[in-house]
C-alpha cells in the first residue's frame, strides 16, 4: 500500500533517508536545507536513530564520520556556507573511504550570499571543494520523487564504493511541493549493505582489496581492529609515504568509481530521439527546460534535454555521444558557468556550445529558456 | 488546463500554510499540483509570496509566469507581485491593508478578509483560511469538500469548527 502526499524536495530527502536505514544525523542546521535537520530530529527517534546538532559544519561532519565507522548509515544536511566548512572532513572520508552522504541544498553565494534564493553556485566546489587528487559522487534531483529515489541510490552508492556521496540539490527542489507516492511502510525497500571481511580479525588489514578495489569495512567494536587516519596509508591502515604506497592508494581510490562509471553515471534523455539541438540542464534549472523543450517541439524544432542525475563523476561518454548527435548544444544552469567547462572539454569543439547561464537569485522561466534557444540554435 | 494563484502578503500572515492547503485540495480532486514560494530571510514582516499550480497534466516548471489570480494582503505585496497580472487574471486583495490598488484592467474584489477575521472569529490568524474560502467561491479551482478537508488535516486539534466557519465566511464574502 502507498500514501498520496505533498511534499518539499528537503521533506522527500528525509523520507528517503529513513527509507534508506539511515539511523544517525549530525548537523546544524541552515536555510534552505533547515527542514532536513528539523525532520529527522523528529523521525530518528522514532526508528531508533540519533539526531544531534552539533556547535558547526565542521563537527557535523566529524560526528558522521565517527557514526559511520561504527557501522550505521549517516547523513548530514547544509547549504553554501557550511558546505565551504565541511570540506576538510570530506577530504578525510574520501582519504579514510568512509561511506557517507551530504546534503548540499544550494543557495546564492560566495558568504552569506542570499540564504532563501536558488543557485547552482556549487557544482565545481562539490567536485574539487577539499584539497588535493580525490574522488566523489554527486547526484542532482530535478523533483520532489527523484529526491526519495536519489537519497536511497546516494546510500546504494555511498555503501558499495565507500565513498562520501553528496546530494547537490538546489533550493527550487528542495523548497518546492510536488506530489509523490510513497509506500506505506518502508521495511521492503532493500537496504544498501557495507562489505564485511570474510577473514578472522588477526588476519585483518583494513585497506586490502579484492578486484572491486573497495576495502571490506566492519562495524568498530565487532572485534576488528583498524587505524583509521588522513594520512597516506597502505593496505594496513597505517601511515606509509613511500612513492609506491602513494601510487597506489591514490589509483585505487580513483579506479574504484572510475571503473564502474556505468553503474554510477545516470542521464536522463527527454525528446532525444529525433533530436538534432541539445540542451543540457539538470536539478532546478531543468524543470523550465522540459517546458522550454514542449515549447520549441510546439514550433518545428527538433530539440531534447538531457538531464545529468549523475554531477560527478561527469557523464563524460554521454556527452561525447552527444557531440556526435546534435548540431548545436545549450547548457543552462543556474550559476556564471560551471558544468558547461566539462561540456566543453567533453565536447572538445566538436560542435558549439553555447551557454545560458542564470545568476540573478530567479530560475530561469521556460519562455526565457526557449527564447534563448532559438536564439542559439537559428 | 493548468491554472496558477500567487498568494501574496506579509510574512506571518499564514500565506504559504494557505497554499499548501490549497495544493493539498487539488490532489485529493484527483489533480497535480505543486506549491513555491519566495521569502525574504526575515522571520516575519517581509514581502512573501506562495505559489500554486494546479493541473489535469505533469506540472514542469514550479513557479507562477501567468497568474489567473493574485492575492495580496499588504500594500507592498500588491505593488510587487502584481507586475505579470494580465487583464484576464483576478486582483483580490485584503481592503484592511490595501489602501491603492496596482494598475489592473481585470476583475477585482476588494474584500474586508483580515476585518473579517478579527470581527467575526476574534483572531486575525484565521484571514488566510478565510481568503482561501473566497479564492475557492471565486475560481471553483477546487472543489468545496476538498478544501474543507485540507483545511481540516493542517489546523490544530479543537480549531475543526471556527476553520469550517472561516472558510464559509471566505465564500459568503464573494457570493
Amino acid at each position: 500500500m502507498s500514501k498520496i502526499l505533498l511534499l518539499q524536495g528537503n521533506q522527500a530527502v528525509v523520507e528517503g533517508a529513513i527509507a534508506a536505514g539511515v539511523k544517525f544525523f549530525g548537523g546544524y542546521p541552515i536555510t534552505p536545507s533547515t527542514e532536513v535537520a528539523e525532520s529527522l530530529a523528529e523521525k530518528l527517534p522514532k526508528v531508533g536513530g540519533k539526531f544531534i546538532q552539533m556547535e558547526d559544519e565542521i563537527a557535523s561532519m566529524g560526528a558522521i564520520i565517527g557514526a559511520s565507522l561504527t557501522g550505521k548509515k549517516v547523513m548530514t544536511a547544509t547549504s553554501g556556507p557550511g558546505f565551504s566548512l565541511k570540506q576538510e572532513l570530506i577530504g578525510y572520508a574520501c582519504m579514510a573511504e568512509i561511506p557517507l552522504v551530504i546534503v548540499n541544498v544550494q543557495r546564492v553565494g560566495p558568504s552569506t550570499g542570499q540564504p532563501t534564493s536558488p543557485s547552482q553556485g556549487d557544482i565545481m566546489q562539490a567536485r574539487w571543494g577539499t584539497h588535493g587528487d580525490h574522488w566523489l559522487i554527486a547526484l542532482t534531483p530535478a523533483s520532489v520523487p527523484e529526491c526519495f529515489d536519489l537519497t536511497l541510490r546516494a546510500y546504494a552508492l555511498s555503501e558499495k564504493y565507500r565513498v562520501p556521496v553528496i546530494l547537490l540539490m538546489d533550493e527550487v527542489i528542495g523548497h518546492m511541493r510536488e506530489k509523490i507516492e510513497l509506500p506505506d511502510n518502508y521495511d521492503e525497500i532493500p537496504q544498501a549493505e557495507r562489505k564485511l571481511p570474510t577473514c578472522p580479525p588477526e588476519e585483518f588489514k583494513a585497506y586490502a582489496t579484492d578486484e572491486s578495489l573497495v576495502p571490506a569495512m566492519p562495524p568498530f567494536g565487532s572485534g576488528y581492529r583498524w587505524h583509521v587516519t588522513g594520512l597516506v596509508h597502505d593496505e594496513t591502515g597505517f601511515p606509509k609515504g613511500t612513492p609506491a604506497a602513494t601510487l597506489a592508494a591514490t589509483n585505487r581510490q580513483h579506479d574504484k568509481l572510475y571503473n564502474n562509471l556505468d553503474d554510477i553515471v545516470e542521464v536522463e534523455n527527454y525528446e532525444m530521439d529525433d533530436a538534432e539541438y541539445a540542451i543540457v540542464a539538470f536539478g532546478g534549472a531543468a524543470r523550465a527546460a522540459y517546458e522550454a523543450v514542449d515549447m520549441a517541439r510546439a514550433k518545428g524544432m527538433k530539440v531534447g534535454l538531457v538531464r545529468p542525475i549523475t554531477i560527478w563523476p561527469f557523464a563524460e561518454k554521454q556527452m561525447k555521444a552527444l557531440a556526435g548527435k546534435v548540431k548545436h548544444i545549450m547548457v543552462h544552469e543556474l550559476n556564471y558557468g560551471q558544468y558547461v567547462l566539462e561540456v566543453e572539454r567533453a565536447v572538445a569543439g566538436k560542435v558549439p556550445v553555447t551557454l545560458f547561464a542564470k545568476y540573478d537569485n530567479e530560475p530561469a522561466s521556460p519562455a526565457e529558456v526557449f527564447a534563448k534557444m532559438e536564439e542559439a540554435f537559428k | 488546463m493548468k491554472k496558477e494563484l500567487r498568494l501574496s502578503g506579509t510574512g506571518g500572515q499564514g500565506l504559504i500554510l494557505a497554499g499548501i492547503i490549497l495544493a493539498e485540495a487539488a490532489l485529493l480532486d484527483g489533480k497535480l499540483a505543486i506549491q513555491s514560494q519566495s521569502y525574504g530571510p526575515e522571520a516575519r514582516g517581509g514581502a512573501s509570496k506562495s505559489e500554486v499550480i494546479i493541473s489535469d497534466q505533469a506540472i514542469h516548471f514550479p513557479k507562477v509566469t501567468n497568474p489567473g489570480l493574485l492575492l495580496a494582503m499588504s500594500q507592498e505585496a500588491a505593488q510587487k507581485y502584481s507586475h505579470d497580472l494580465t487583464s484576464s487574471g483576478i486582483l483580490v486583495t485584503d481592503s484592511l491593508f490595501v489602501k491603492t490598488l496596482p494598475a489592473h484592467t481585470g476583475k477585482v474584489y476588494e474584500l474586508p478578509i483580515t476585518h473579517t477575521a478579527k470581527e467575526v472569529l476574534g483572531k486575525a490568524l484565521f484571514a488566510n483560511i478565510i481568503a482561501l474560502g473566497a479564492i475557492v467561491q471565486l475560481t471553483g479551482i477546487v472543489s468545496e469538500e476538498s478544501i474543507i478537508k485540507a483545511v481540516l488535516n493542517r489546523v490544530p486539534k479543537g480549531t475543526e469548527e471556527v476553520n469550517k466557519k472561516a472558510i464559509q465566511l471566505g465564500m459568503e464574502l464573494v457570493k
